[in-house]
């Protein structure tokens, strides 16, 4: 599997593949997104319960499970980053989390739209909303971590390392929240009881999530192309492809 | 050892020629929870009830308030460079940091305490759980401080930075002694709180040096 994956850890291989996955990636992305948005939004039946409102799902679910699936990725390329030294992989945590903490706001807002008509308020503090939130600290501190220094290869390890404490913590946060908020108040409005959900909406819901994950690829592999160029930009491979075109 | 302990001497040395910078957190520390029943009202009962959730909250920016401080100082003037370059093991520096760190704003705090107690109207038996819950936390915030402090120590603007890095990292902390102090105030047991900060505390004791060490590395390479 190493040498399978060692020419990886090559700037100049990464750019090149990244670069052939995207444009694929970006169409199957906005493809799947026109299928499963269309379908949920238009196509589907109303909810017996919820009416029309229950609809924002197709967009709410696909972007919290990628928020996590983000900071997974991030955490997963902050540790072989510090492990391994790869700088493609230190890079790559910069290159996911702003897509991350985008994802983490939308799945916020449209969360609180939602909320609005359904529970009668914008905000609630349930143990989801606020692990949710805590989340999108978590994704601001990188950000803002790796923009502090003045040299940019250290940024790039501390947030590395930050990203890799974060994963530790986040199972703790989830838990302390979902706690803390069982001892307060009865779950009363805030659960998801989720009733098995009906084959005409899962499907289209099934494909928005499948759009989002893959529009997050492509996403990264036009970050991390811009980031492997701009770090590299003294290297004579990135002066000779300067130089041709 | 010899090392912790020269290096622990050394510690408390700067601390006691430099009272300001643990005198000031205990003192923003009172300060802040003298402020509430001026913002909120003095009514007792409301106070009682707020307790908890306000001592926290002063304790977490106070020691956030020491934290800048904890490498400032050994980074610009060399100390830490020359530690790294030795190649000796970084953990009796940082563990004289973290014990310095508790002595200076954890310990004034839990000292404190029966007079915050008196200031919020908290009863006798809440009393207890704050001693208990404070004397396990503040240990935890000090290994958290020390983290946010060497991952930030070369960087340029650290002050809010720390704040963003540090405060999610405190909020289950925040959460489970609050709900001790809460489980108190209505005569429930609350150990079960008390020994999951405590396992916090011990599993960020096992794993927060690690953290500290690399983050110091980085930082100086």
């Amino acid at each position: 599997m190493f040498k399978w994956l060692h020419p990886l850890a090559k700037p100049e291989t990464v750019y090149q593949l990244c670069g052939r996955l995207y444009p694929w990636l970006l169409t199957a992305a906005l493809l799947l997104l026109l299928l499963g948005n269309i379908w949920g939004l238009a196509f589907t039946p109303p909810d017996y319960q919820q009416g029309d409102s229950y609809r924002i799902i197709h967009i709410h679910v696909p972007a919290a499970i990628m928020s996590m699936g983000a900071y997974s990725a991030m955490a997963i390329a902050a540790f072989v980053a510090l492990v391994w030294q790869v700088k493609v992989a230190q890079w790559s945590v910069l290159a996911i989390a702003p897509i991350g903490a985008v994802y983490t706001a939308i799945a916020l807002i449209t969360g609180m739209a939602w909320g609005k008509p359904m529970w009668g308020t914008w905000w609630v503090w349930d143990a989801r909303l606020t692990s949710e939130l805590i989340l999108l600290f978590l994704y601001l501190g990188v950000i803002a971590l790796s923009g502090a220094f003045s040299d940019r290869q250290t940024g790039a390890k501390v947030a590395s390392l930050l990203a890799v404490v974060g994963v530790i913590n986040l199972p703790v946060i989830h838990f302390s929240v979902e706690w803390w908020n069982t001892l307060h108040q009865g779950a009363s409005i805030t659960k998801f009881a989720k009733p098995s959900i009906d084959p005409s909406m899962l499907w289209p819901l099934l494909i928005s999530i499948l759009a989002f994950k893959v529009l997050m690829l492509a996403l990264i592999c036009l970050r991390l192309r811009t980031a492997i160029l701009v770090n590299e930009q003294h290297r004579p491979w990135v002066r000779a492809m300067a130089g041709d075109q | 050892m010899v090392a912790l302990a020269t290096f622990l001497q050394r510690e408390l040395r700067l601390l006691a020629r430099q009272k300001a910078d643990w005198l000031n957190p205990v003192l923003f520390f009172v300060i802040v929870l003298s402020l509430f029943p001026l913002g909120i009202g003095p009514e007792p009962n409301l106070l009682r009830i707020i307790a908890p959730g306000v001592i926290w909250i002063a304790a977490l920016l106070s020691v956030l308030l020491a934290a800048e401080r904890l490498f400032k100082d050994d980074y610009r003037n060399g100390v830490l460079e020359q530690l790294v370059a030795t190649r000796q093991a970084l953990w009796p520096f940082v563990f004289a940091k973290l014990i310095s760190n508790w002595l200076s704003t954890g310990l004034p705090l839990v000292l404190l305490s029966p007079l915050v107690a008196l200031l919020l109207n908290v009863d006798s038996a809440s009393f207890l759980a704050m001693l208990l819950t404070l004397l396990l936390g503040t240990p935890l915030l000090s290994l958290l401080s020390v983290l946010g402090a060497a991952l930030t120590v070369s960087a340029d603007k650290g002050g809010i930075l720390l704040a963003l890095l540090i405060l999610p990292l405190y909020i289950p902390l925040l959460i489970f002694a609050s709900a001790a102090m809460e489980a108190a105030a209505m005569a429930l047991p609350y150990y079960g709180q008390l020994a999951i900060m405590l396992a916090m505390l011990l599993v960020a004791l096992a794993l927060v040096p690690f953290a500290v060490n690399s983050a110091l590395k980085i930082n100086v390479s």
